[in-house]
Order: structure tokens, then sequence, then C-alpha cells
């Protein structure tokens, strides 16, 4: 089988006049409107409501939880990737309106984590799906989260949160990965067929 | 004529900045309740905008038509709202039956969009959202009519003049008032009456396939039909108003109180709607028309 290469891994860093005045004003509202779409399998999502409530309110940074992806800008991968959630995982991504972004919290996303050596676990999701911005902590607290969300509109400002453009650019290769893990990326529909 | 064509747009465009900036601070209002910090009063503009900055996509020309469609149909109900009694786009044609039949283009735009992108979620959010229509509006237009036969004239303005002689609707007709308040809430899809919305259930109604381009439209018509609603119950009521900083007085209290009031309650099943509207609004609104044309 031939190995498929991975084309354009880092895109070139675009300067502000580069971007262009249109892209810098959308960019303006795309960071203070960030709208989530929480796929809570792990634990980390046990930390989301915290961040969301009272004392931390994650509204104050114009982020909202929404119903669904393509009404969402951000995915929440919130902890471990078992092989049955990653295709799901997929659908939703690629449902989403661009540009779009992946935030993905904790260790298990990066290395498996306390589940790494699981036969049902992917360890590494950035070679499935673009991850933007990473938040540590095993779990991480709201403090962290909220940091993670800050640190993401600071990508935005920069245009370096190019995940989505990563997964155009090297669909190929992203795909290849996908398929070798979980065989088919269809999701089927139950009540159709 | 292009004037006020204009004028209309003016007005239009009006609605869309007062609701939306009313909107925001009641984002706001809402966070200090629950005593939390709260958004920027401009998050609904930032909202907006952002939506309007991302890339939609199409299901099939019916779904792009009906967005276009609702959004036209409702600047063009907008351009007809009278804001003061002396402001308005086309004075002589702010009929309340030209609100009655031009909303419907808007809201029937919608409904036909969201059929188009064929998810069934969608489809049970639009079939919800005219069976909620089909209850409150019965009783709405119970005391609507009665408000007409008290005052001669179906002139939004004329009302205005009529209850700036004989009091305000909401104290000669305060069976009246509740019911229109109940049926603000269900036009409005606040919280007692949020059946065809449905986050958790429905995710979102007929907006489910919505993202971008299209969601921002969206926004931007239920926006501008917040602001129609919010003013016809304003004008009907509350005596609307002859100064534009009683009118703004009026409306912020107005969308405040029914926002804070949603905060309050869960959520009906449709046919706990439908029930309740004809069960108990319903015999409210005929009782206050019978009071007040046969007393």
């Amino acid at each position: 089988m031939e190995e498929i290469r991975i084309k354009n891994a880092f895109p070139t860093q675009e300067t502000a006049e580069q971007r262009g005045t249109w892209t810098e004003l959308g960019d303006y509202f795309r960071r203070q409107s960030i709208w989530m779409l929480m796929y809570c399998t792990g634990c980390c999502a046990i930390e989301l409501p915290q961040a969301m409530t009272t004392v931390y309110d994650m509204e104050r940074l114009g982020m909202g939880p929404m119903a669904t992806p393509r009404q969402a800008d951000v995915l929440l991968i919130t902890g471990y990737l078992s092989l049955k959630t990653l295709r799901r995982l997929i659908y939703s991504y690629e449902q989403m309106s661009e540009p779009k972004y992946i935030a993905a919290f904790g260790p298990c996303v990066l290395n498996g984590g306390i589940y790494h050596d699981s036969h049902a676990v992917l360890n590494r999701l950035d070679d499935y799906l673009p991850v933007d911005v990473y938040v540590g902590g095993c779990m991480p607290n709201p403090e962290s989260v909220m940091n993670g969300f800050v640190d993401l509109m600071n990508l935005i400002k920069d245009g370096k949160a190019t995940g989505w453009k990563r997964y155009r650019d090297n669909h190929e290769w992203y795909r290849a990965n996908q398929i070798a893990a979980v065989g088919e990326v269809f999701v089927h529909d139950e009540f159709h067929e | 004529m292009i004037l006020g064509i204009l004028a209309g747009l003016g007005i239009a465009l009006f609605g869309f900045t007062l609701q939306s900036s009313v909107a925001g601070i009641n984002r706001k209002v809402v966070a200090r309740v629950q005593k939390r910090y709260g958004p920027p009063w401009y998050q609904e503009f930032l909202d907006i905008f952002k939506g309007l900055s991302k890339r939609g996509v199409t299901h099939g020309w019916i779904f792009d038509f009906g967005v276009i469609m609702a959004v036209g149909g409702i600047i063009a109900t907008a351009m007809f709202m009278p804001i003061t009694s002396n402001i308005a786009a086309f004075s002589g044609l702010d009929n309340f039956f030209i609100f009655v039949y031009l909303l419907a283009v808007g809201m029937l735009g919608m409904a036909m969009s969201a059929s188009g992108s064929g998810n069934p979620l969608a489809s049970i959010g639009v079939m919800r959202a005219l069976t909620q229509m089909f209850a409150y509006e019965v009783p709405f237009l119970v005391i609507v009519m009665t408000i007409i036969k008290v005052t001669g004239t179906s002139s939004l303005v004329e009302i205005m003049a009529y209850q700036g002689q004989n009091g305000w609707f909401m104290w000669t007709m305060p069976l009246g008032f509740v019911v229109a308040s109940i049926s603000l809430l269900g036009m409005l899809g606040k919280k007692p009456f949020e059946t065809f919305i449905a986050p958790a259930e429905l995710a979102s109604g007929p907006m489910v396939e919505y993202g971008g381009k299209h969601l921002g439209l969206l926004f931007i018509m239920m926006e501008i039909s917040h602001f129609i609603e919010v003013s016809l119950f304003v004008h009907l009521f509350l005596g609307g108003a002859t100064t534009i900083v009683g009118y703004l007085i009026k409306y912020f209290l107005v969308y405040t109180a029914a926002n804070l009031y949603s905060y309050l309650n869960g959520r009906f099943k449709i046919d706990q709607v439908v029930v309740f509207f004809y069960k108990w609004i319903l015999p409210l609104a005929v009782l206050q028309a019978v009071w007040v044309l046969w007393r």
C-alpha cells in the first residue's frame, strides 16, 4: 500500500495584511462569539458545567452551548477517544460550517492518558481530526478550561487557528488514518435502512 | 413613495437595532439575576455578524429561498409599524390586519425553508410552531377584536389616540391584558411556550439545519419579528407613545418583564400548550369581551 504523505502540516503564517480587512473583521466577530458543540464522552466533561455557571461564567466571553453541529463553531472533545465515538465525531465535525475549531481536553487526546493501553481507545486525536487548542490537566479544572478558551480566542486573533484549513488541505491523509482506525467513516442511518 | 419605502426600511433597521440591543441588555440582566457577570450588551450583534461571516451549507434552493423570503417578509411587515403616534413610514397604512397578514409571509418562508432542509426535527419544530400559533392567536384575536369594536377603528395610531383620552387598555381591560401578556410569551417563544425551539428535545427545532449565513439571516428575522410583536403589544395595551423616549421605556419594560418571567418557568408540552390556551385563556378572553361590550 502506498503511503500517503501529509502535504501541508503547518500552513504558513499569514500576516494581517495578507489576510485582508474582511478576514480580520470576520475574525473579530468569530472570536467574540464562539458557540460550542460539546462532545461529552470522557470525564473532562464534568468540568464544563462549573465553567459555564455562576463562578466562571463562560458567557462573558460570548460563549454558549449550541444544539447542533451546523450552528456550532468549536467542537469540544472532552476526554478519551474510543473507536466507536471517533466515527460520530468525524461525522459531527464535517457537518460544522467553516471556519470551525476543535478544543481537546485532557491528556487522553494527546497520548491516550491512563487508557493508553486499552484496545478500545485511540491514543492520538490529531491523527484523525485537526486540533486547534489543547487544555491540560486530568481533569482540567475550570480555570484551565477558561484559559484554554482565551487561548483559542487569541489564536483566532493571530490567524493561527487554521485546523479547518489543515483538514481541507490534507483530507486524503486524515481520511486514510480514519479508515485505518475505524474501517468505514460513514454513519449508518438505522431508521431508514 | 420612494421616500416612504426608504423610511420604512429605516424603521426596519431601527427595529433590528433596538431589539438586538434590548435582547443583549436582557442577557446581561438575566446573568446578574443568576449571579453571573454576563456578556457585553452588544453580544447579539456579534452573534449575528459572526453568523454572516461564516460559510453556510445549503440543502437545495428551497432552503435558500425560504430564508430570503422570511427575512424579506419580516422587513416588509416592520416597514408599516408606527414607532410613535407621529413617526410612521406610511401614515394611514397602520391597520392591525396588515401585520396579521404580512407576518404570516415571513413565518411561512421560515417554515418552507426548514421543511426544505429535510431534517425530521425541523419538520416537527415547524408543526409545533404552527400548532402553537393556532393556540395563542385565537384568544389574542378575540381581545384585539374587542378593542377594535370599542374604539371603532383598526388603525394603531387611532387606537393609541383613543387610549390617550380614555385610559390605557391595560387598565380598562385587565383580563384582556393578562390574556395578551400570555399570548405575547407564546409569540416570542419564551419559556413556558418554548415548545417549538426546545434545544434539549428537538435540537432547536426549525433551526436545526441552519449554520453560518443562513443562521445569521434567520436571527435577523427573529429580532425584527420580536420587534413587531412587542411593538404591537405596546401600542394596543400600553397606550402607545407620543415621544420616542416613552416608546423606548415601554418597549424595554415589556420585553424585560417577558424575558424575566420566562426564566421562572419550565417548558410545556405542545398538547399542554393547546389545552392551556383553549381551556383557560380563551374563556378569559371571551369573558373580557362580554364584560366590555355588554356591560
